[in-house]
C-alpha cells in the first residue's frame, strides 16, 4: 500500500531563521505517526506547511502519490488534511454551533439551522461529550475547546488529523481518553500525526516516530525499534545542557500568604475563587493545574496587574491587599510572564533598553530627567555576558532574538534586583532543552540564595523535578498540596480535575 | 408637532444610517474604515452628477454606490492585500474624497435637480404619530429599512455572514476553515463603502437636492462613532442614527423658532452629543454589554509567527 | 498560478529611505491625470508650484510661513504617534490655541511685549493641551477611541471660534466681517526681511530640537517609547500607562496649540474665521511621512509648505479648489502605505491548486 502522504525535502525559511531544512517523512493510512522534537525543532512549522498556512521555499508534498501545491488551508482541507492547532482556531465570542458550522464543507449559504444542529449534536453525543451548542466558546474549559476543534475535523471527514501538543491542556486522565479516541479513529483507517515532546505519551501511542532536530528530519523509527532513551538521545543529541543541583529547602518561614482571594475577569467571572496559598522562604512552590484554571490570574494579582475583589494578601503577617504597601511590595516581586513576546518585552526597542524597563528611573541609569546612556550600555554588556544572551548587532530590536534569548533578557532584567519572590508563569514554554534547563538552573540557584519561587507550569515532569512542594489548582481554587517526592502523576491528575482532595496547608 | 419632529428626525438620520450600516460591514470583517466621511462625499457628488446627466434618480443612486465601491476598493487593497495601516489609509481616503469631490464638484455647484419625493404607503402612513414620519417618506428611506433587516439576516442567518463575522474575530480561524480571507474582507470593505456612498447620495438627492462642497459636514465621523454605540448591530444602528437625526432636527427647529442661542453653539450639539454617546457606549463595552470584533484593525498575515 | 507574499529578512535602508520620495513622485504622476481631467496642464502646474514656492525670496518666505504651523502641528501629532496614540485633532487644537492667544492679546491689557508673548504662548499651550487632554482623559480612563473624539472636537473648536468672531469678539469696526479687532504691537511677533516670515518659524525649529532631546535623552521619552512599543509590557513593568496617555495627548495638543499662537501673533494679528485651512490634517501626513523623527517633521513640513503655497497659486491661476491639495495628500498617503508593503514583503508567483 503506497503511503497516503509523502513529504519530501521541504525547506522553509523565515527572516533570519531556517525553520525547516530538507525534511522528509511519510504517513500511511491508519497509523499514528508521532513527530518528536524539542521546541523550536520545526514541528509546528512543518505542520503549517502541510495545512497550507505556510508556503515552503522548496520541496514536495504528495498525496496518494500525486504532487500537490498548497497555497491556502482551503487546498489542504480539500485533500482531507485537518489540524488541531496549538493555539486554537476558535472564535471565543461565537457559539459552539457557529464555530463548528463554519468548518463544515458544502453548507449552503442559506442553511437549514435545524438540520445542521441535529448533525452536529449527533457527533457530539457519539463521543459522549457534554457540550451546549448555544454556549459561547469562551465559557468552556480549554479541554472542551479542544474537543470542538477535533469535532470540526471529524465533521469534515478528514483523512489525516494533525494534533499539535494536544495533551498540554489536559489532565493525565483526559489525555488517556483522547488517546482511546485516537485509537478508534485509527481503526477506522484515518491517519494521525501526533506532535509531542513528552516521551511517555510518544511511547504509549505511536506506530512510528519521526524525529525532528533543528529543522532536519533525522530519523523515522518503527514501533518496537525505539525506547525512551533512544528517542531522547536522538532528539537532544550532543547539545550542552547546563548542570544544576536541586537542594531541598527546609525553612518554615512564610514570606507570602494568600487568604480567600477572588479575582474577576473581564467577563465578570471569577478567575480565582477564595484561593489560598502559603509560600515559604527559599522554596520553589510548583503550581499544577490544567491551563485556564486561574493560574494566570494568580500571577497577575501577585504582580499588580489585576486587583482582588475579595480576600487578603499577607506579606509576613502584614495585610498588603489594599494598602500602598502592596505597590511597594509587588514592585519587589519578579515576574516571568506567560506570553513573553506580548507582555515581557518592548519588541521594537534594543536589548539595552529592554534590560532597564523596570529600573530606568534608578539613579544608576539616569541623572535628573536625563538617561545615562553609558551606564545603560554597561549594564547591558554585563547582563549579556552573565546570562549568555545571543544578541544581534548593537541596538537592533529585541524582537529579532530567538525565543530562548528573549526569555533570557526577561530573566536577566527580573532577577537583576535580587527579588525575594519570583512568579514564573510557564517559564520554559517554547524553549529548547538547553535554554529550558538554563531557566531551571537560574530558579534553583535563586532558591539557594533564599528567593521564593511560585512556578506555574503545565508539564508535570518539570514540576516534579524542580519543586519543593506542589499546590494543585482547579477552577480558581486550591485543591491541596502534594510532596513531589512521594506522589504520583495519577494523584496529581485526579486533583487537577477536582476529583481528589490533597493535604491542606 | 411631534409628528413633524419625528419626520425631520428620520430624514436627518437616514444618511447617517446608511453610513453606519456600511461602516458596520467593514468593521465586522475586521477592517476599520475612517474614510466614511470621504466616501459620503464621493457618493453625494456621484449621485448628483449621474442624476443631473441622466435625469434618473435610480441611476444616481447606482452611481453613488459604484463610485464609493471603487474608492473603497483603494482602502480595501491597501488594508487587506497590502496589510497597510487601517487608520492612516482611512484618513487618506477621507482627504482624497474631500479633495476629489471639491475638484470634480466645482462645476456642479448651483445646479439643481428634482430630488426624491415622498410616497405614502397605503394604510401604514395613516397610523397616528408614526404613520407619516415612517411611512410617508421617499424610496431611499424605505430602502434603508429593508437594508437594516437584510444586513441582520446576512450576518446571523447565512454562512457568508458567519464567515465575515469570523474574519473580524479571528481571521486565522476562518482561514483554517477554508474561508478565502482576503477576498471576503475585500468585498466587505468595498460593499460597505458602496452603502456609505448611498448615504452620501441621500444628502444630494433627497435632503437638499443640490451639490455643496463638503456637504457631509462630519456625518461620516458621527457614523464611525455610532458603530460603537450600535454594538456592530444593524437594528441598533437605526436607533443610533435616529437619535442623531433627532438632535439635528431639534437643533434646526430651535434655529427656525428664532431662539437667542447662537446658531454656532447649536451646531455643536450633534458633535458634542456624539462624544457623550461614544463615552457611554464605550463604558458599556467595558462592562461586556457588547463585544468589539476581536481582530478589528489588525492586518492578517498567514505566515506571521505568533 | 498564484501570488504569495513573503516577509523580507531585513528591509534594506535604501528601500526605506527612498520609499517616501518614490511615493510622492508617483502621487505627483497620478495627480497629473487629475489636473488634466480638470483642464490644467500638469507640467505647467508643477512648474508653477516650484516657481511660486521656491523661485524667489518672497516665495521662499511664504513657504516658510506655511511651514511654521505645519511643524508645530506635525510635532504634536508625531509625539502622540510615538505612543501609538492617534491625535487627529491638531486642527481643532490649532483653533483653540489661536483662541486662547487671541483672548490674551485682546483682553489682558498687558503692556510689556515679552510678558504679552509669554502669556499668549501660555494660553495657547494650555488651550490646545486641554482640548486634546479631554480625549486623553477619556482614553486613559475608559479607553474611549481617541481618533473619533479628537476628530469630532475639531468641529466643535472651529464652531467656538466662529461663535466668537461672528458674535462677542467681532470687531465693531470690521464692516461685519467675521474677525476680531487687530492686535496691538505688543501682541505681535517680529517679522524679518521685509516679508511675512516671523519669529514663529524659529520657535518651531527650536521646538523640534527640544522634542528631539525629550524623546531621545530623557526618562520620559524612554517611557513613551516603551508604551508605544508595547503598552502591556509597560504596564507590567510598573509604568502608569493611563497617566502617560493623558500627558502625551495633552502635550501633543499643546504643541499644536502653539501653532495657533504663532498664526495669530505672527501672521494674522487677529482671530478670524478659517484661521487654519487644514494644517492639522496635513500634520497627520507629515507625522506619518516623518516616521519617528522630529527632524523628519521639519523636512516634511517644508515639502508640504511648498505644496500649500503652490496650491494657492493654482487656485489663483486656474480656479482649482484649495481642497485639491487634500486629494493630492490622500494620494501620497495611499502610495506610501503601498510602498511600506513592498519594503516589508516580496511577492512571489507560485504554482497553486490541489493537483497541479
Amino acid at each position: 500500500m503506497p503511503d497516503f502522504l509523502q513529504i519530501e525535502h521541504i525547506r522553509k525559511t523565515f527572516p533570519g531563521v531556517i525553520a525547516l531544512d530538507d525534511v522528509s517523512f511519510s504517513v500511511t493510512g491508519g497509523e499514528i505517526h508521532t513527530l518528536l522534537g524539542e521546541n523550536g525543532a520545526g514541528k509546528s512549522t512543518l505542520m503549517n506547511v502541510l495545512t497550507g498556512l505556510y508556503h515552503p521555499d522548496r520541496g514536495e508534498i504528495r498525496i496518494d502519490g500525486q504532487k500537490v501545491g498548497f497555497t491556502s488551508p482551503r487546498d489542504s482541507l480539500s485533500c482531507g488534511i485537518g489540524m488541531v492547532h496549538q493555539h486554537f482556531m476558535l472564535v471565543p465570542a461565537h457559539s459552539v454551533f457557529e464555530n463548528i458550522l463554519l468548518a463544515l464543507d458544502n453548507v449552503p449559504n442559506l442553511f437549514n439551522r435545524k438540520e445542521y444542529r441535529a448533525r452536529i449534536k449527533q457527533l457530539i453525543d457519539q463521543f459522549g461529550l457534554d457540550l451546549d451548542l448555544d454556549s459561547p466558546v469562551w465559557k468552556l474549559s480549554i479541554g472542551a475547546q479542544q474537543w470542538i476543534e477535533l469535532i470540526k475535523l471529524l465533521m469534515r471527514d478528514c483523512r489525516l488529523l494533525i494534533l499539535d501538543e494536544p495533551t498540554a491542556v489536559l489532565t493525565p486522565q483526559e489525555a488517556d481518553r483522547l488517546f482511546s479516541v485516537l485509537q478508534q479513529l485509527k481503526q477506522q483507517g484515518k491517519s494521525i500525526i501526533f506532535i509531542s515532546h513528552k516521551m511517555r505519551e510518544v511511547m504509549q501511542i505511536s506506530d512510528r516516530v519521526t524525529i525532528l532536530k533543528k529543522g532536519h528530519s533525522i530519523a523515522t523509527l518503527e514501533r518496537g525499534s525505539f525506547d525512551e532513551n533512544r528517542l531522547a538521545s536522538l532528539m537532544i543529541g550532543t547539545d550542552q545542557i547546563p548542570e544544576w543541583q536541586k537542594n531541598l529547602q527546609m525553612s518554615e518561614e512564610i514570606v507570602l500568604e494568600i487568604q480567600g482571594l477572588s479575582v474577576r475577569n473581564d467577563r465578570g467571572l471569577s478567575d480565582l475563587d477564595s484561593f489560598d496559598l502559603k509560600l515559604k522562604k527559599g522554596e520553589i512552590l510548583g503550581i499544577a493545574g490544567v491551563a485556564g484554571n486561574g493560574q494566570k490570574a494568580l500571577a497577575e494579582v501577585l504582580t499588580g496587574l489585576k486587583s482582588a475583589s475579595q480576600g487578603r494578601i499577607m506579606a509576613k503577617d502584614k495585610d498588603i491587599t489594599h494598602s500602598d504597601a502592596k505597590k511597594a511590595y509587588i514592585a519587589g516581586i519578579a515576574h516571568i510572564p506567560e506570553d513573553r513576546k506580548s507582555i515581557g518585552i518592548a519588541p521594537d526597542m534594543s536589548v539595552d533598553e529592554n534590560l532597564i524597563m523596570k529600573s530606568f528611573r534608578n539613579g544608576a541609569f539616569s541623572h535628573w530627567i536625563f538617561q545615562d546612556k553609558k551606564a545603560i550600555r554597561r549594564n547591558a554588556a554585563e547582563k549579556i555576558d552573565q546570562f549568555a544572551i545571543k544578541t544581534g548587532p548593537d541596538g537592533s530590536p529585541v524582537r529579532y532574538l530567538s525565543g530562548g534569548n528573549i526569555q533570557k533578557v526577561i530573566i536577566a532584567r527580573e532577577l537583576s534586583e535580587k527579588p525575594a519572590v519570583l512568579v514564573a508563569l510557564y517559564p520554559t514554554r517554547g524553549l529548547d532543552i538547553g535554554s529550558a534547563e538554563y531557566v531551571h538552573k537560574v530558579i534553583a540557584d535563586g532558591a539557594d540564595r533564599g528567593m521564593s519561587t511560585i512556578l506555574i507550569a503545565e508539564d508535570l515532569d518539570e514540576l516534579l523535578k524542580l519543586s519543593d512542594r506542589i499546590a494543585v489548582m482547579f477552577r480558581g481554587q486550591l485543591v491541596g498540596y502534594v510532596d513531589p517526592r512521594n506522589t504520583t502523576r495519577e494523584e496529581i491528575g485526579l486533583m487537577m480535575s477536582g476529583e481528589k482532595q490533597g493535604v491542606a496547608g | 408637532m411631534l409628528e413633524i419632529l419625528l419626520d425631520a428626525t428620520v430624514r436627518a438620520g437616514t444618511p447617517i444610517l446608511f453610513a453606519t450600516l456600511g461602516a458596520i460591514i467593514n468593521e465586522r470583517a475586521g477592517i476599520i474604515n475612517l474614510g466614511i466621511e470621504g466616501l459620503m462625499l464621493i457618493g453625494a457628488v456621484a449621485g448628483f452628477a449621474a442624476t443631473h446627466a441622466s435625469g434618473s434618480l435610480l441611476i444616481g443612486v447606482i452611481a453613488a454606490f459604484v463610485l464609493a465601491f471603487l474608492a473603497g476598493s483603494i482602502h480595501a487593497l491597501i488594508t487587506v492585500q497590502l496589510r497597510g495601516n487601517q487608520i492612516v489609509s482611512g484618513l487618506a481616503l477621507t482627504m482624497f474624497g474631500i479633495g476629489m469631490t471639491a475638484l470634480f464638484g466645482k462645476e456642479m455647484v448651483g445646479l439643481t435637480i428634482t430630488g426624491f419625493e415622498r410616497i405614502a404607503i397605503p394604510g401604514l402612513s395613516l397610523l397616528p404619530v408614526i404613520g407619516k414620519p415612517f411611512f410617508n417618506q421617499d424610496l431611499l428611506i424605505y430602502f434603508s429599512f429593508v437594508l437594516v433587516a437584510l444586513i441582520w439576516l446576512f450576518f446571523y442567518r447565512t454562512r457568508w455572514g458567519l464567515a465575515v463575522r469570523t474574519l473580524g474575530e479571528n481571521p486565522a480561524a476562518a482561514d483554517t476553515c477554508g474561508v478565502p480571507v482576503n477576498l471576503y474582507r475585500f468585498l466587505a470593505v468595498t460593499i460597505g463603502s458602496g452603502i456609505v456612498g448611498i448615504g452620501g447620495a441621500y444628502l444630494s438627492l433627497a435632503s437638499t437636492p443640490m451639490w455643496i462642497e463638503n456637504m457631509s459636514g462630519g456625518r461620516g465621523w458621527i457614523a464611525v462613532a455610532l458603530v460603537i454605540f450600535a454594538g456592530w448591530s444593524s437594528p441598533r444602528a437605526m436607533l443610533g442614527a435616529y437619535l442623531f437625526g433627532g438632535i439635528t432636527a431639534m437643533q434646526l427647529r430651535f434655529q427656525a423658532m428664532g431662539t437667542t442661542i447662537s446658531a454656532h453653539i447649536l451646531q455643536m450639539l450633534p458633535y458634542a452629543f456624539t462624544i457623550l454617546v461614544l463615552v457611554i457606549s464605550t463604558m458599556r463595552l467595558a462592562k461586556g454589554a457588547s463585544q468589539q470584533p476581536e481582530s478589528l484593525g489588525q492586518p492578517y498575515d498567514r505566515e506571521d509567527r505568533k | 498560478m498564484k501570488l504569495i507574499t513573503e516577509r523580507r529578512e531585513i528591509s534594506s535602508r535604501l528601500l526605506r529611505f527612498s520609499a517616501p520620495i518614490v511615493s510622492i513622485a508617483i502621487a505627483l504622476f497620478v495627480a497629473g491625470f487629475l489636473l488634466l481631467a480638470s483642464g490644467v496642464n500638469p507640467l505647467e502646474a508643477y512648474r508653477e508650484i516650484i516657481i511660486e514656492s521656491l523661485g524667489s525670496i518672497y516665495g521662499l518666505s511664504e513657504t516658510l510661513v506655511k511651514t511654521t504651523p505645519l511643524i508645530f502641528a506635525g510635532l504634536g501629532v508625531s509625539l502622540a504617534f510615538r505612543m501609538q496614540i492617534w491625535n487627529i485633532g491638531a486642527e481643532g487644537q490649532i483653533y483653540m490655541g489661536a483662541l486662547g492667544a487671541s483672548g490674551v492679546a485682546l483682553f489682558s491689557g498687558i503692556g510689556n511685549h515679552w510678558l504679552m508673548m509669554g502669556a499668549m504662548f501660555g494660553a495657547a499651550f494650555l488651550c490646545g493641551g486641554l482640548w486634546a487632554g479631554v480625549a486623553g482623559f477619556l482614553r486613559a480612563r475608559w479607553k474611549v477611541n481617541e481618533v473619533i473624539v479628537t476628530l469630532l472636537m475639531n468641529y466643535i473648536a472651529i464652531l467656538w471660534v466662529d461663535y466668537l468672531v461672528y458674535g462677542p469678539w467681532k470687531d465693531p469696526k470690521g464692516f461685519n466681517f467675521p474677525l476680531t479687532a487687530q492686535f496691538s504691537d505688543t501682541a505681535r511677533l517680529a517679522e524679518y526681511f521685509n516679508t511675512r516670515l516671523h519669529s514663529g518659524f524659529f520657535l518651531a525649529i527650536f521646538c523640534a530640537l527640544v522634542l528631539y532631546l525629550f524623546m531621545e535623552r530623557t526618562v520620559w521619552g524612554y517611557e513613551i517609547k516603551v508604551i508605544g512599543s508595547n503598552p502591556k509590557a509597560a504596564q507590567y513593568a510598573g509604568m502608569h500607562t493611563g497617566a502617560a496617555i493623558f500627558f502625551v495627548l495633552f502635550l501633543s495638543g499643546a504643541i499644536a496649540g502653539i501653532a495657533g499662537f504663532s498664526e495669530v501673533a505672527g501672521l494674522q494679528h487677529r482671530l478670524q474665521h478659517g484661521i487654519s485651512p487644514g494644517y492639522g490634517y496635513t500634520a497627520i501626513i507629515i507625522a506619518w511621512l516623518a516616521k519617528r523623527s522630529a527632524i523628519g517633521v521639519v523636512i516634511v513640513s517644508f515639502l508640504m509648505g511648498i505644496l500649500l503655497v503652490g496650491g494657492d497659486s493654482l487656485q489663483l491661476l486656474w480656479q482649482l479648489p484649495v481642497a485639491f491639495v487634500y486629494a493630492f495628500q490622500g494620494l501620497i498617503l495611499f502610495f506610501l502605505l503601498a510602498s511600506d508593503f513592498f519594503i516589508q514583503y516580496r511577492v512571489k508567483l507560485v504554482k497553486g491548486g490541489r493537483h497541479a
